[in-house]
């Protein structure tokens, strides 16, 4: 059979028009059939009637596909296998197709990943909606390149963080199963270890908070921190992570100011940028220093006046000072190479926020001066909130910030990247937790007043239809090894959550007022939380939204 | 002949073949996705089946007179006809199938062998039948008519 060859880029613009599809098929009949079917939906479509020669066509051309097609039964090798193949090598959906319908070979299917069984006769009204395959796993990639790399940089450094379970297993497209075994934490995934996990509590954290003001944000260091906060159970390495964390929140606080206009890769315009400057500080990151580079491309416009005194190191200057100011150089070499981020994980947690900004409502530009507008404003947290509805608003939020994972296209990038970063297969649990966020959410009004800011964004973010599953939340929640301080202390970590959501600095800045860090003028510390947002997808959805909870600053997080 | 004649013969002959079952709604959707980039997609569709399917039962045919029957071997080569039978709408050869493979889970060789002949002659007659109704659209189509769409009830 000759094998038609249609290699082309992902045409995201016509979507699903030209669906790169590959069918395997060693029916001649259901090939040419099938050709002829998805032909007419528009889409590209190469056949093959070996199984081998579809690996050998998936492999020349990674990334030449969106979808493939199979027939349970091929002479050479098991429909099954070639299933797993592909899941683990190219992470496609793959459908299969068989003249079998038996529940039995239905469910092997299903149990090794794929997206779909058909039945033949395939008619066309079948064919016509597999983009939807494509999409789903699209949208669940961005989510998990964001969580994976958000836990990923911080977890593989320290022992003692806790990390995604599974992350690292994509074995066939066990996502499906991994989507319902939620309360099953530990996946087998061997490179994973399961430590005990150290939870940055809002307690904590203001030690850390006056440790690092103590010594001076230019001259911290983890021991220092360390010796300072005297925690004995703390060791050095959580407060290494919990402070590089904190550094790359407030890089990221800087990029977004930029302008993104010089940048040239990403589609989306508001995270181009973003991106450029948030990879430049990766590889700053990697080298094991903490300087804060930009790349030129980022013009900082941040806008600090208000807090210029406050913030040290926190210019609105060319970047190069900003560079001098927030290095902290690591004399210990032990520090330096586990600060150092593996090249596997090209999207730092930060990417995380270049994802998060693409889906905020707000343009770049605004960002940076609603951050500082929002500090001068007292923000009363632990009393202005009534408890009961703060808990609502980060389900909100987060369905902000899931929503709108459906409308960005992540395009080739996010997904080769979650190949290079080995094939990180990491699923929120959405629905599951559905009643249970559902349960929690309440008017925002109430925390909405206080802040007129705010209500510009819970007003953007109560327009969102779809109660997607806050499922990051109450995965946190479990994991959590500490119990909840006190109420007041939820109260803030409600905000922070609410802030991540936005998906932008201002918000953490408006969360960490609660904290009553009002010593804490570094900059610099106060994008941590967000990312706590971004911790695992592991819930367990026996917990409710525990607001006490909730705010608890995984190590992980801070990666 | 006229053209009209013909193609009222072609509706009724097709219609009967629907009828008594040799072909189901699958050889429609064929008809379907025929268009005019396309034109021949139905009589390429079938040759392809017939090719297919005569390779298949002379595999079986040999399968089956082995002293010592590959039911596995034979059950694979089934599954594969009652797959491609399923392709074109041939009903009674995909039914003639799924007997057939039945017997093969129980490796009764007597079952067997009557259903091959219970499938090659589903097969010769649709083989037959299609042949027919090509030959009566190529007259319409030589004649200058077009071919009609049959709208089946089903």
């Amino acid at each position: 059979m000759v094998v038609e060859t249609c290699f082309s880029s992902p045409r995201t613009d016509a979507f699903p028009a030209g669906l790169r599809v590959l069918v395997v098929d060693d029916d001649r009949t259901w090939s040419k059939i099938l050709e002829k079917m998805l032909k007419k939906c528009f889409y590209e479509v190469t056949t093959c009637c070996l199984a081998r020669e579809a690996l050998n066509l998936l492999r020349e051309r990674k990334d030449g596909y969106d979808i493939v097609i199979s027939d349970v039964n091929m002479p050479d090798l098991d429909g099954f296998k070639l299933l797993e193949h592909v899941g683990l090598e190219m992470d496609l959906p793959v459908i299969m197709m068989s003249v079998d319908g038996e529940t039995r070979r239905v469910m092997k299917g299903v149990q090794h990943g794929a997206c779909d069984y058909l039945l033949k006769p395939i008619r066309m009204k079948e064919l016509r909606n597999i983009w939807q395959h494509v999409f789903r796993k699209k949208i669940h990639e961005v989510r998990d390149i964001e969580i994976i790399h958000m836990t990923r940089s911080g977890s593989e450094l320290f022992d003692d963080v806790h990390f995604l379970d599974g992350q690292d297993t994509t074995s066939g497209r066990k996502r499906k199963d991994a989507d319902n075994k939620h309360s099953d934490k530990d996946l087998g995934d061997p490179s994973s270890t399961k430590k005990a996990r150290v939870v940055w509590t809002v307690d904590l954290h203001q030690k850390f908070v006056k440790a690092v003001n103590q010594i001076g944000f230019d001259k911290v260091g983890p021991k220092k921190i360390l010796d300072l906060m005297n925690v004995p159970w703390l060791t050095r390495e959580n407060v290494a992570s919990h402070l590089q964390a904190a550094e790359g929140r407030r890089h990221e606080k800087l990029c977004i100011g930029m302008k993104h206009s010089d940048s040239s890769t990403k589609d989306s315009t508001a995270g181009s940028g973003l991106h450029n400057s948030m990879n430049v500080m990766q590889d700053n990151m990697s080298n094991g220093s903490f300087s804060f580079s930009v790349s030129n491309s980022c013009a900082p416009n941040v806008d600090l006046k208000g807090h210029e005194g406050d913030r040290k190191g926190i210019t609105s200057g060319p970047m190069a000072e900003s560079r001098g100011t927030f290095s902290t150089n690591i004399p210990d070499p032990r520090k330096a190479k586990s600060l150092q981020i593996s090249s596997d994980h090209s999207l730092g947690p930060v990417d995380s926020v270049v994802n998060m900004a693409s889906f905020s409502s707000f343009s770049w530009n605004e960002i940076p001066e609603i951050q500082f507008k929002q500090e001068d404003e007292p923000l009363q947290l632990d009393d202005g909130f009534n408890q009961q509805s703060l808990p609502g608003l980060p389900h909100r939020m987060l369905t902000e910030y899931l929503q709108p994972a459906v409308s960005v296209s992540p395009g080739p990038s996010i997904t080769e990247k979650v190949a290079t970063s080995g094939g990180i297969e990491v699923k929120p649990r959405c629905d599951k937790y559905r009643s249970n966020h559902i349960k929690h959410s309440c008017p925002t009004e109430a925390v909405g007043e206080s802040h007129t800011l705010n209500n510009q964004v819970f007003e953007l973010i109560s327009t969102t239809s779809s109660v997607k599953s806050p499922d990051i939340i109450p995965n946190r929640l479990t994991e959590s090894e500490f119990s909840p301080r006190n109420l007041n202390e939820g109260v803030v970590v409600e905000d922070l959550q609410l802030c991540w959501l936005q998906g932008d600095c201002y918000a953490m800045n408006f969360g960490l007022q609660g904290f009553d860090c009002t010593e804490f003028n570094n900059a610099a510390m106060i994008p941590e939380t967000p990312f706590h947002l971004y911790d695992e997808p592991r819930f367990d959805h026996e917990h409710l939204f525990d607001p006490t909870e909730y705010y608890t600053i995984d190590q992980g997080l801070f990666a | 002949m006229e053209v009209v004649q013909i193609q009222r013969t072609l509706m009724d002959y097709t219609k009967s073949l629907f009828m008594e079952g040799l072909l189901d709604s699958q050889f429609l959707q064929l008809q379907q996705l025929q268009d005019e980039s396309n034109p021949d997609f139905v009589v390429e569709v079938v040759s392809l089946f017939f090719d297919d399917s005569e390779k298949l039962l002379n595999e079986l045919t040999i399968a089956l007179d082995q002293p010592s029957v590959d039911f596995k071997k034979v059950d694979s080569y089934v599954h594969q006809l009652k797959g491609s039978s399923s392709s074109i709408g041939a009903q009674r050869v995909k039914n003639a199938c799924v007997a057939f493979r039945n017997f093969c889970q129980v490796q009764n060789i007597e079952g067997c062998l009557t259903c091959l002949q219970q499938v090659k002659q589903e097969y010769y007659l649709v083989k037959n039948k299609l042949e027919t109704l090509f030959r009566l659209e190529q007259q319409i189509v030589t004649s200058g008519g077009s071919i009609p769409m049959i709208e089946m009830g089903f």
